[in-house]
């Protein structure tokens, strides 16, 4: 890897928010420090009450803030993802409806706003482009019963949480963030990352395993 | 009951990604029916995909695309899940009635309904199939094998991921043994040959994202019996 993605995992370093995807769709954005992770928290928790306010009186002008924020960040991810423009489009209309729609099963606790809608984004591509189902397993089932609620005080927001992760995403070693980022952005199987980076499987694989596992410990236990 | 054998955290990235076909992903959500850690894993990943939602270069909508959505807002919400009664559903396969066969995880319910009343197709001696997730010139498929105890499933090898999750009875590999929850996942250069292994029929959900190849004369005769 060159120079600049060893100095970007480097701690201190800032490097601009939104970096030329196509130069180096590996590289995230640096924040540093306690106050910096706490304002990500705090836009990610203003946005949590977005949805609230949707969900508890139908709020038209907190659906439009979060239309603002979203919708071209929803269109991105999908046109890096292989969607035409007018599919994206499309899509992220249907996405957006969908939150209006669904804003009464969000729960701030377990989930930030962008990965609940990270979730009905990828869903409504699978079911759109791909013309497939995605099976989940289903919340009802006797199976899933007798898991211990986590406790409210115990555990950190979803949007807390978040902006932990975002802060380890953004410490991982380059080959570590990159084949996070061809994973997320490119729609590519394991198999096809490997032929594109030229390496073995079994690396690529080994490379996540040591993202997740470094993620995971970051986050600490607030998915316990 | 402990799940011993879990998906790696590729395939569990993979499956939050959205990046893996339906009948893999299948056999995946089977495997998180049974195991409360590798949801947390999946949650965690989702969470990934979040952060990488929110640092994607964003690409503007077009102008009308806002007053669009607005214009169908007047659709009924979905209500909280939370506060309605799931609606019943036609042949649960977790209520299936079969007396030797403990239920299904219910994700399956969509693909199978009651097991007692499957039309099982004969592979071979002691080895029969249920098609779930079939595509014709698709990426992936996932079936039921019901293995008889003592029976042995065909060597084979394949060019893709192979997964296996135990729904009932056990087999053994070289990895080890497989019960109730455990999922097998195979890469392409592994080879296996597993054994119904209890006194019971072996059922488990198999699942690849190529052609498996069987070696040997005689598997590779059963190969398209087997369909695979």
């Amino acid at each position: 890897m060159d120079e600049q993605c060893h100095q970007s995992a480097t701690p201190g370093i800032l490097v601009a928010r939104n970096p030329p995807p196509m130069h180096r769709p590996w590289r995230f954005a640096r924040r540093t420090g306690d106050r910096a992770m706490t304002s990500v928290a705090v836009e990610g928790e203003a946005l949590a009450d977005l949805v609230l306010a949707i969900a508890q009186r139908r709020d038209q002008s907190a659906f439009v803030a979060l239309f603002e924020h979203f919708a071209p960040r929803v269109k991105g991810f999908l046109m890096r993802q292989g969607a035409a423009d007018t599919e994206a489009e499309d899509l992220v209309q249907d996405v957006m409806l969908t939150v209006w729609r669904k804003a009464s099963q969000f729960d701030p606790a377990k989930a930030a706003v962008s990965t609940w809608i990270f979730t009905i984004a990828r869903n409504r591509r699978i079911d759109v482009l791909r013309r497939e189902r995605r099976p989940e397993p289903d919340a009802d089932d006797p199976l899933l019963a007798g898991e211990p609620e986590p406790s409210a005080e115990a555990h950190l927001s979803g949007a807390q949480v978040q902006a932990r992760m975002r802060e380890a995403i953004a410490t991982l070693p380059a080959d570590q963030a990159q084949v996070v980022t061809l994973s997320f952005y490119e729609d590519m199987a394991h198999s096809e990352i490997a032929e594109r980076l030229g390496i073995p499987l079994g690396t690529v694989k080994s490379r996540l395993r040591l993202a997740f596992r470094k993620v995971k410990a970051q986050v600490g236990d607030a998915f316990a | 009951m402990t799940v011993k054998h879990h998906p790696s955290e590729a395939v569990l990235f993979a499956y939050a990604a959205g990046g893996l076909g339906e009948g893999l992903s299948l056999l995946v959500a089977a495997h998180l029916s049974f195991c409360p850690s590798c949801r947390r894993s999946v949650a965690e990943a989702e969470a990934v995909g979040g952060v990488m939602m929110e640092e994607i270069a964003p690409v503007a909508v077009r102008p009308d695309s806002l007053d669009r959505v607005l214009a169908n807002l007047d659709g009924a919400p979905v209500p909280n899940r939370a506060a309605t009664p799931a609606p019943p559903r036609p042949t649960p396969a977790s209520a299936a009635r079969s007396t030797d066969t403990p239920p299904l995880p219910s994700v399956l319910s969509a693909y199978v309904g009651d097991l007692s009343g499957a039309r099982w197709q004969w592979v071979a001696p002691g080895v029969r199939q249920l098609d779930l997730v079939h595509r014709a010139q698709g990426r992936d498929s996932a079936k039921l094998l019901r293995i008889a105890p003592g029976r042995v499933l065909p060597h084979h090898g394949h060019a893709g991921l192979e997964m296996t999750v135990v729904l009932s009875g056990s087999f053994t590999d070289e990895q080890g043994r497989f019960t109730r929850g455990d999922l097998a996942e195979l890469d392409s250069d592994a080879q296996h040959q597993p054994i119904a292994d209890s006194g019971e029929d072996c059922i488990c959900l198999i699942g690849t994202d190529a052609p498996l190849r069987f070696s040997g004369l005689v598997p590779r005769m059963m190969a398209p019996m087997l369909g695979f």
